[in-house]
């Protein structure tokens, strides 16, 4: 089950089938790679692209490839009718860089390393990082256990007022292509 | 977010979609066998529950929300300028955005203030049956008009424009005799002020409780800011790459800032008993520099518009331009100080040794102080003028006469000098700058670069301008249309300025809590408006109140013309008693108020320990200790757990938080009926 409508499945199975090569359309499930998924605009500038499509991905070696019904459950997680429970669950486990179940010391340094850039001069001192993660971790680890699970995590989301507005993603319509009754109905 | 507003979907039945009540959770991979036959099982049960009558209501239900949210689109679609704002907020961030969406309102009150003012006060003027327009104190007649006076009357708002409907001194104080009723001018004039004061404080809470209560959301989690930065601080709908660099920059400052402002207030904890008092010290030097130039910048207000009432009673035309210049003279040394006293502060605020955030807080006080107390020296210069015209032979004679008329001129000329200084620094002074760092190969020019829009004084800008219409209004009824033109034209012009000229703001600047102090300050202007109407003494010569004492008069009088009962009700409604019953009841209102904030925010409290303890009790439980089931022994009846044999929960019961497990794959999202419930709403249902 999923919380997209129809005409948005109908529209991730177009975008889906352009990134597929001439002779895998014909393949029952086809599965994307990696590298391919990544070329999509709507995920190019985001920072967690891969962890995205490692959390979504099925296959058995966790190399990032998306089946079409992978690539559907991201959109579904992603849109706007999925619960806030849903994504915070998918958010941790996009955040949980080493797969553990917990965000510790180190998840949180690549967070947020991620979200200043990755180049040198944008990231923070060691010192600031240090500081940083003190701050996060006496604001949302309640147990005190020097890690974040999932329910602290879900905590301190709930509390949060620009989670589910930010934590969205949306597929474009392609703009040059126009479906071809559309053109039929102009010059009618 | 910003690039989901430049695309958005053509399916707009997105937000049609009801509650997600009877929705099953995405990707049945991540169930369990065990939750497979769970699911049917419900599946068949909501099946059989589903009667008839809860399908209407639960399709009911969806049919008026999705109207709402039809109506909701359509509304804001209907909005001025949407696209314009979107594009600017595509490209500059949510900072710029509050600017002009500020701008937005103030045109859309302004040209509701003037549609009241004419309704009430112009309309029944114009369509009186039986006008007598008698000829006024000022005597233009018979006095070659030529086209230097037809320019300097417009832009001084004397001459001809004293017999138009602009000014105070052509309203009449008798009552207009139509067919059916008779109107009382004096006492609509008088009401609709009333009317429009009150609209405008109505409008301006409205728009702050929405920003307050957010801001006291965030406030109560002061504590968690930095989670919101890190975990909630990526906006997903980004897709260009200017836009992904833009906000990483902006998270990287404001990271920068706060972990700044803590360790500042480390250092401040730290200081010493000497430095404090050095500090301290010095503080008050400042302080006391910064209210000698004040004092020094009202003086001069005080003199120019002294100067300029006596040279406008000489009535002698020298020349043109420097008639002008007489006319324009308090304006201009408004104008001055204004400019040169946030300069001034933004030097001495260094000194003073603040927190980054306070000194930004503090400087923008100052500056509004400045604004604001500047325009009441003018009143004050020219109520100081007033008081001498009893006793003063040699006293400003058109002043004495119509002083309504006199003030209503100075507040246009206030707004019109106010409309061309914005016009001419954009024209002469960015542009030129602009110019010159793209073409000047000199490194001066590169290092003082382009210009910043710098939100704050530009806020300030239409706040000041805000203030002038309030106040004149009162006494030219025709100010709120002229103040709409002129927003209207300020936002084309700031817009393009900020395109072509300005480059982003290296400080980020925070939105959401300046928002609210942005309105705080129009508040403060609104204030300032309303006492010259409350403290007036209606000139004699002119006017609707030229009949009464004071302005209120006009009220009694209504009051007595109207029949027995409504005069004794009314009559109630202002004795004491009533008055004190009512104060009675307010207090009441606000005590329970108060106790239910306070009841709320123990519940929170003890739902957060609760969770700890289910926590712990939790990693207890997986360190192989005994514990039995921590979820249901802390929320007891609230919790929804997946083991085997437990019934499933009733429909209509409250779900509890989601038992926290340490192990990430039993954690997955678990299908239920009820969606599980945020702490918030839990405390819905307790109460």
């Amino acid at each position: 089950m999923t919380f997209l409508t129809k005409q948005e499945i109908l529209l991730a199975h177009r975008r889906f089938t352009e990134l597929l090569e001439g002779d895998e359309r014909n393949h029952p499930n086809p599965r994307v790679p990696m590298d391919v998924i990544l070329t999509l605009t709507e995920l190019k500038s985001n920072p967690f692209k891969k962890r995205i499509c490692q959390v979504f991905s099925t296959s058995e070696n966790r190399d990032g490839s998306l089946t079409f019904e992978d690539f559907l459950d991201l959109l579904s997680a992603f849109s706007d009718s999925a619960t806030l429970e849903i994504k915070s669950h998918y958010a941790f486990r996009i955040f949980d860089f080493d797969d553990d179940g917990t965000l510790d010391y180190g998840d949180l340094e690549k967070l947020v390393n991620c979200l200043t850039g990755e180049t040198a001069d944008t990231r923070l001192s060691s010192e600031e990082m240090r500081q940083l993660i003190s701050n996060i971790l006496d604001e949302s680890d309640i147990d005190k256990d020097g890690t974040v699970n999932l329910s602290e995590f879900q905590h301190v989301i709930s509390r949060s007022p620009d989670f589910v507005s930010s934590f969205a993603l949306f597929l474009f319509y392609p703009v040059f292509s126009v479906p071809n009754d559309a053109i039929l109905h102009c010059f009618i | 977010s910003y690039q989901s507003l430049l695309y958005r979907r053509k399916s707009s039945s997105i937000k049609s979609r009801g509650s997600s009540k009877g929705r099953l959770s995405i990707s049945g991979r991540l169930n369990t066998e065990r939750r497979k036959s769970q699911m049917e099982q419900r599946r068949m049960e909501e099946r059989k529950n589903l009667i008839s009558c809860r399908q209407w209501k639960a399709g009911a239900r969806r049919y008026m929300k999705r109207l709402t949210d039809d109506a909701h689109t359509f509304l804001s679609s209907m909005k001025l300028w949407r696209s314009d704002i979107h594009q600017i907020e595509g490209m500059f961030g949510t900072g710029i955005l509050s600017y002009f969406s500020f701008l937005r309102f103030l045109v859309a009150l302004n040209l509701i203030i003037f549609l009241v003012m004419f309704c009430f006060v112009m309309l029944p003027m114009i369509i009186d049956p039986h006008p007598i327009r008698n000829v006024t104190y000022n005597e233009h007649q018979g006095i070659l008009i030529n086209y230097h006076e037809h320019i300097l009357d417009l832009l001084s708002g004397e001459g001809i424009l004293e017999r138009t409907y602009l000014l105070y001194g052509f309203y009449k104080s008798d009552e207009i005799r139509f067919p059916m009723f008779t109107y009382k001018l004096p006492l609509a004039y008088l009401l609709t002020t009333l009317g429009y004061l009150l609209l405008s404080l109505l409008w301006i809470v409205k728009r702050s409780a929405e920003g307050f209560k957010r801001h006291l959301i965030k406030d109560e989690d002061r504590f968690q800011s930095f989670c919101n930065k890190i975990f909630a601080g990526w906006d997903f709908c980004i897709t260009s790459e200017s836009a992904a660099k833009q906000k990483r920059n902006s998270l990287l400052y404001e990271l920068k800032t706060d972990l700044e402002d803590e360790r500042i207030k480390q250092k401040m904890a730290d200081r010493t008993r000497k430095d404090k008092c050095r500090i301290y010290f010095l503080r008050v030097i400042l302080n006391m520099f910064v209210i000698g130039v004040l004092a020094v910048c009202f003086f001069c207000i005080y003199a120019a518009t002294t100067f300029s009432q006596k040279a406008e009673n000489r009535n002698k035309k020298v020349n043109f331009i420097v008639d002008l210049i007489h006319e324009y003279l308090p304006s201009i040394v408004i104008t001055l100080a204004n400019f040169i006293t946030p300069l001034l502060f933004s030097v001495i605020i260094n000194f003073e040794d603040y927190s980054p955030a306070f000194e930004i807080r503090f400087t923008l006080m100052r500056c509004v102080f400045m604004r604001l107390t500047s325009i009441a020296v003018l009143l004050f210069s020219l109520w100081s003028q007033l008081k001498q015209c009893g006793t003063d032979p040699c006293s400003n004679q058109k002043l004495c006469n119509c002083w309504e008329t006199r003030v209503g001129q100075e507040m246009y000329k206030l707004t019109i000098f106010d409309f061309i200084i914005i016009l001419s620094v954009t024209l002469f002074v960015e542009f030129p700058r602009k110019m010159l760092v793209h073409f000047c190969k000199c490194p001066l020019a590169k290092m003082w670069g382009l210009q910043e829009f710098s939100i704050p004084q530009n806020v300030l800008e239409i706040v000041y301008g805000q203030t002038i219409c309030w106040i004149g209004t009162f006494y030219c009824p025709m100010l709120p249309a002229i103040c709409t033109i002129k927003y209207f034209c300020i936002f084309y012009i700031k817009k393009l300025s900020l395109i072509k000229n300005c480059r982003p703001a290296t400080r980020p600047f925070r939105a959401s809590s300046s928002h609210f102090f942005f309105l705080g300050v129009l508040l403060i202007g609104l204030i300032l408006a309303c006492l010259p109407i409350s403290i007036s003494l209606p000139s004699q010569a002119c006017g609707p109140f030229s009949n009464y004492n004071t302005s209120w008069e006009a009220l009694p009088a209504a009051v007595e013309a109207l029949p027995q009962n409504a005069k004794n009700f009314i009559n109630l409604l202002g004795s004491e008693t009533f008055a004190v019953s009512f104060f009675v009841v307010t207090c009441l209102a606000m005590f329970y108020v108060i106790a239910l904030a306070g009841a709320h925010k123990k519940v929170i409290n003890q739902l957060r320990e609760k969770l700890v303890m289910v926590c712990r009790l939790d990693s207890l439980q997986s360190e192989g200790w005994p514990v039995k089931n921590p979820c249901t022994e802390i929320f007891p009846g609230f919790c929804v757990t997946g083991g085997p044999g437990q019934t499933l929960p009733d429909p209509e019961a409250v779900s509890g938080p989601e038992c926290p497990s340490g192990q990430i794959h039993t954690a997955a999202p678990q299908s239920q009926q009820a969606e599980p419930q945020l702490p918030h709403q839990l405390l819905q249902q307790l109460q």
